[in-house]
């Protein structure tokens, strides 16, 4: 019975084990991304971003219908040009960063949902809207897995560069000239699973398998290294949860896996040591020193 | 001087924030092994200095020169510039000192954690190596920083208001790291506010208000008359000042 319920879905279709292909590329290069967008506090930073790949996607549909080529190419340059010229109105005018994202994404999610209605039916724009993780093609797979690959490699990388970059950047601008390939190369990653998470999630919900697993894990661990296990796998299992209800219950997958991550994260806000309750909640008496 | 022995010249130096000059036309020699104090009011150009020595912030008129060798500069920026919710241990962030040694990927020997220890326990921090940042006091953060430092081993040290906010004790034992590093030929430059503190510790002072005010020993140097003159000049700032024309040559 329970197995039924659990593996029977993925034994039986090969549309959900595509679904759970993706999930799994996802949790393992989007998630450890969104931990760090989290620490450097640019959790609304991913959002706009995420918003400002649109117009991009949109032009490459504009040019060449639903190709899987051309709406990856045209959103991951909307994303870096987004993400340039929001830094470089922030330096260079009196007007701070967040200021300047938000005016970014809201004319680019205009001018994306614009795009997209010039040549479509409502239905693509829902699919650009919100993915279509259960029609996954292996281009798709392939695409969202050749980020997850690149995004790893990079990571390990660029990871120490990248922790002294979020806490202490002045400290690393002293002693290395790797500050600003940190930044810039942890945007460019931003850009890349943001558009890997557009495919499957869409462009509204891809920050959201960044951020909600973070955001959980971050209540419940101290270490970052165990912070960014964690984030991963409540991120995949969130992938299981919201592809099984999707299954059973006949609901859009993409919102059900999110709204799993955000249940995962709301009993973390409850429970957690760094939660709302958690820390009432251990009665342990106090140490000596 | 010979110019082997000089650290650092400044030289006609203007830096500044929008043609708006924090600090006009600075001339003066620093000696390798100096303990130099840099005094004056808020406002007065001293954090504007440190910037641009290490690179941040180019000179609006005219240069310096450091000669720091393959050693470099250390710098301690003001406290509030770490984000201390990040999640990371006081034995990493201290261990961070050695990135010349280790640069972005190499792991830490032995011997090299052995002497993020030695510099913990030299700083009064030991045991506290597993500890997040998060938890340590104002006091045991700066002792951290100054571990870090110490791990740096650079040849220029640049402190910036090193003992803000900071309890008697914890500036007694920072205060005898840095007469150490200078007994060892280190040169320091600190920004200080506690000019007790300057007349008993630092043999130099450079007394900034916006322009030099005086560079050389301290008690010549910390006189009422020039202090007076330092807060007086600190406090202008004209919105709708003129270019400045002042030739070169007769600005000191």
């Amino acid at each position: 019975m329970i197995a039924e319920i659990l593996f029977s879905p993925f034994a039986d279709f090969e549309f959900m084990r595509r679904a759970l292909a993706g999930c799994l590329a996802l949790a393992l290069g989007a998630t450890p991304v969104g931990v760090f967008l989290l620490l450097r506090r640019m959790s609304l930073m991913g959002d706009a971003m995420a918003h400002a790949i649109l117009p991009g996607a949109a032009l490459g549909y504009l040019a060449f219908g639903l190709s899987l080529g051309a709406m990856t190419v045209g959103g991951i340059i909307a994303g870096i040009v987004v993400a340039l010229a929001a830094g470089l109105v922030a330096r260079s005018s009196i007007l701070k960063e967040d200021a300047s994202l938000a005016a970014f994404y809201l004319l680019s999610i205009a001018t994306g949902v614009m795009i997209v209605s010039l040549r479509g039916r409502n239905l693509d724009l829902l699919h650009v809207l919100f993915g279509s993780v259960l029609a996954l093609d292996d281009a798709s797979l392939l695409l969202i897995s050749a980020i997850t690959t690149t995004t790893l490699v990079a990571l390990a990388l660029l990871y120490r560069p990248l922790v002294l970059e979020c806490f202490d950047a002045a400290f690393l601008r002293g002693v290395s000239a790797a500050s600003p390939i940190a930044h810039y190369g942890f945007l460019v990653l931003v850009v890349l699973n943001l558009v890997a998470g557009f495919h499957a999630l869409g462009t509204l919900m891809a920050v959201g398998i960044m951020i909600l697993p973070s955001a959980a894990a971050r209540l419940w661990v101290k270490r970052l290294p165990t912070m960014l296990g964690l984030a991963v796998v409540i991120a995949f299992a969130s992938g299981i949860g919201g592809l099984l209800a999707s299954f059973h219950a006949d609901v859009p997958a993409g919102p059900a896996i999110i709204l799993v991550t955000g249940i995962v994260y709301v009993i973390s806000l409850i429970l957690a040591p760094g939660g709302m309750l958690g820390a009432r909640l251990d009665r342990r008496p106090h140490l000596e020193s | 001087m010979n110019p082997r022995d000089t650290i650092l010249e400044l030289d006609n130096l203007t830096l500044g924030y929008d043609r708006h000059p924090a600090i006009h036309h600075l001339r003066c020699r620093v000696a390798r092994g100096a303990l130099v104090a840099i005094v004056g009011p808020n406002g007065a150009g001293k954090s504007t200095l440190f910037k641009a020595l290490t690179g941040e912030l180019k000179p609006l008129q005219g240069q310096f020169l450091v000669h720091a060798g393959k050693e470099g500069i250390a710098y301690l920026p003001q406290q509030s510039e770490l984000d201390r919710s990040f999640p990371v241990s006081v034995f990493d962030m201290v261990a961070m000192g050695l990135w010349r040694e280790i640069g972005p990927f190499r792991g830490l020997g032995r011997s090299q954690a052995e002497r993020v220890r030695a510099a913990l326990a030299a700083v009064g921090l030991s045991g506290f190596e597993a500890r997040q940042i998060g938890t340590l006091s104002g006091g045991q953060l700066q002792r951290a920083r100054f571990a870090r430092m110490m791990l740096q081993d650079a040849n220029l040290l640049l402190l910036d208001e090193p003992f803000n906010a900071i309890d008697a004790r914890t500036i007694e034992d920072l205060i005898a790291l840095i007469l150490q590093w200078h007994s060892e030929g280190r040169t320091i430059l600190a920004v200080l506010h506690d000019l007790t503190l300057v007349r008993q510790h630092f043999p130099e002072t450079l007394l900034l208000a916006r322009e030099c005010l005086g560079f050389g020993p301290t008690g010549e140097i910390l006189t009422p008359e020039r202090l007076a003159t330092a807060r007086r000049l600190a406090g202008e700032f004209d919105a709708t000042a003129p270019v400045c024309h002042r030739p070169e040559a007769e600005a000191a």
